[in-house]
């Protein structure tokens, strides 16, 4: 059996990949999946605290890389969710202590056991961008509707491609933290501007929305405390990377306040 | 009266600033050619056409675009027509 390898990019830093690789790989293995969460964001480790699971690690990335255990001995088990894996970064300041070869070897062998490997890929486009691409059978890559993050995530598509050797059909694009009230005023670029941009195929729109922050305070997914619109949009991502074919919701926007609008007129 | 149109052809909002600079920025971004490498080159031309024709500096138009999914260097240099000839002839 051989798994697939996803990774979770951006070019730009604090869009949401962390949150992304976190929830998605949370609602596939609630889907029944085994899924593993590599960490690649070495120094600067965040998928354990996002997950809650930073008191549990022992080895890490660099441990493993380096022959000081095996993966699995590094595997940190997600006791809320059958299936869900970590493996965590090492909080080291050698950012290039892993080489691409040894990188892409790893994911290689963990393919080989669980059905996807989600990788947290580092910002910026140096080696440890390189490090996280170079295994990946495919990208997700998270776009904010903002102009630094869409052109980002342009030159971000063009490297894949070069650097990565991932074929443009097998690079997703996910839009997170869009506001609907902005889109309506258009005041705020809405998917299809972004998808006209970047002509890549959607995968994801996540909606801005504060309950992510309350995740990430107490250490839980959101696909496991809420039943909320992220948690829907998460749910929805991943039955899309099961082959599903979900419709996207033409209003994720379903406030109180904004329905009151509506029927006044005051917003469409 | 700018303002009139503007709030109800839709196209009030910011986002249509977005898209258009980014339009342009990506284009430049994926030809690897930066606004800066332009001007030289805009330079340089206009001094070689100068040599030849007679033209109106400030009407000139150097851009990049898109056509066909690749991208174009578009010159637009519009000829002083009022004058008897071409230099130099
Ligand atoms: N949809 C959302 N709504 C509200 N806040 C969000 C949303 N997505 C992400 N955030 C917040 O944005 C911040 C950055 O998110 P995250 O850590 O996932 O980004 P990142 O791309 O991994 O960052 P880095 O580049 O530093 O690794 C976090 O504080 C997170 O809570
Ligand atoms: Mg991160």
């Amino acid at each position: 059996m051989s798994g697939k390898a996803i990774v979770i990019t951006s070019g730009k830093g604090g869009v949401g990949k962390t949150t992304t690789t976190a929830n998605l790989g949370a609602a596939l293995a609630l889907a029944g999946n085994t899924v593993v969460l590599l960490d690649a964001d070495i120094g600067l480790r965040n998928l354990d605290v996002v997950m809650g699971l930073e008191n549990r690690i022992v080895y890490d990335l660099v441990n493993v890389v380096e022959g000081v255990c095996t993966y699995n001995k590094a595997l940190i088990k997600d006791k809320r969710i059958d299936g869900l894996y970590l493996l965590p970064a090492a909080q080291i300041k050698d950012k290039d202590a892993i080489k691409p070869e040894q990188m892409k070897a790893l994911v290689e062998n963990i393919k080989e056991e669980f059905d996807f490997v989600l990788i947290d890929c580092p910002a910026g486009i140096e080696q440890g961008f390189l490090n996280a691409i170079i295994g990946a059978d495919e990208a997700i890559i998270i776009v904010t509707p903002e102009v630094s993050s869409v052109r980002d995530a342009d030159r971000v598509v063009g490297l894949l491609d070069k650097k990565g050797n991932i074929p443009l059909e097998n690079m997703h694009m996910v839009v997170n933290r869009i506001r609907m009230d902005m889109v309506r005023k258009k005041e705020m670029l809405d998917v299809s501007d972004i998808e006209d941009l970047l002509r890549i195929n959607v995968l994801g729109v996540i909606p801005d929305d504060e309950s992510v922050i309350v995740s990430t305070n107490k250490g839980e997914p959101i696909v496991l405390s809420s039943k909320n619109s992220v948690a829907q949009a998460f749910h929805d991502m991943a039955g899309r990377v099961l082959g599903e074919d979900i419709p996207f919701d033409e209003k994720p926007d379903r406030s109180f306040v904004s329905a009151v609008m509506r029927f006044f007129g005051l917003a469409q | 009266m700018f303002g009139f149109k503007k709030l109800f052809s839709g196209e009030a909002g910011s986002k249509n600033a977005a898209k258009e600079r980014l339009r342009l920025v990506l284009i430049h971004d994926r030809a690897s050619v930066s606004q800066e490498t332009i001007e030289s080159m805009k330079r340089e031309l206009i001094d070689v056409i100068s040599h030849y024709i007679e033209f109106d500096t400030n009407d000139l138009e150097f851009k990049m675009e898109s056509k066909n999914e690749k991208v174009a260097l578009i010159a637009s240099i519009p000829i002083v027509s009022n004058k008897k000839s071409i230099k130099g002839a």
